[in-house]
């Protein structure tokens, strides 16, 4: 008996170096340059829409709907693999625009930060799994504020 | 293979700057006709910079389309300046290019 117990106190004592080991090569991973770590990949993670609202900002942000956002998004997308979305602002210190699809896997598509001198003006082409709200989240001088635009999708662009 | 096409032009006291971008943008979603899954391959960062100054970061996940087009407009540049703009993806390839203001 005792010397299985012996046994156990090494195997513990073994797997707590291992863990710590663990998290510095974790630590390290993240130190390291052009890491992803700036990368939001918990936004990019979350399967709803509160689920990425959550990661993107520190407690409850309720986007107010602004008319100063123009979200221009096709009405009909024929090819959900190649939707144009584009967005502008006239809000004042534009810091960031994030594009989201309310129905697709996963919500989160496209952060933009904006430096000093850049106009809120920007556009991509995202995929659409199929006929969901699109939004545009901006943030402004300290707020957020949101346009969406409902986009019908005729084929969906996610599937194989 | 030339990845990255990027133009930039001025016009009156900004800038537009329209790239393209060759990549598979995979979700990691999809099956092969075997039904095994296809690896998620997809841009995640891309950096906009002129004389060594970020002007602006996107960050992109992979509801983006294949071979991703993205345009901007900077103020404060004018016809003959210099933009890098360089691109990172999840297996941690990299790509850079150089464009003059036109």
């Amino acid at each position: 008996m005792q010397t299985i117990d012996n046994d156990r106190r090494t195997l513990l004592k073994g797997s707590a170096v291992a863990l710590a080991l663990g998290i510095t090569g974790v630590a390290q991973l993240l130190a390291s340059p052009k890491a992803f770590a700036a990368w939001p990949k918990d936004a990019f993670a979350g399967r709803s829409m509160d689920e990425v609202m959550a990661t993107l900002f520190d407690g409850a942000v309720s986007p107010v709907e602004s008319g100063d956002i123009f979200l221009k998004a096709p009405d009909i997308a024929e090819n959900g693999a190649v939707v144009p979305i584009s967005v502008e602002s006239s809000l004042p210190n534009v810091k960031r625009i994030i594009i989201l699809v309310e129905d697709n896997p996963t919500p989160m598509t496209a952060a933009f930060n904006l430096g000093e001198g850049v106009k809120a003006d920007v556009s991509t082409r995202i995929k659409m799994g199929k006929t969901s709200n699109v939004i545009a989240l901006v943030e402004s001088d300290g707020n957020v504020y949101a346009a969406r635009k409902n986009v019908k999708v005729t084929i969906g662009g996610c599937g194989g | 293979m030339a990845g990255i096409k990027v133009k930039a032009k001025q016009s009156g006291d900004l800038v537009e700057i329209k790239t393209l971008m060759k990549h598979p943008m995979e979700t990691g979603l999809r099956k092969d006709k075997a039904g095994k899954k296809i690896p998620a391959n997809h841009i995640t960062e891309i950096t906009v910079k002129s004389a060594g100054k970020v002007l602006m970061t996107i960050e992109y996940g992979p509801a983006i389309s294949k071979n991703p087009y993205t345009s901007l407009v900077v103020g404060g540049k004018k016809k003959g300046d210099t933009l890098n703009i360089s691109w990172v993806d999840n297996t941690g390839k990299s790509e850079s290019a150089d464009v003059v203001v036109k």
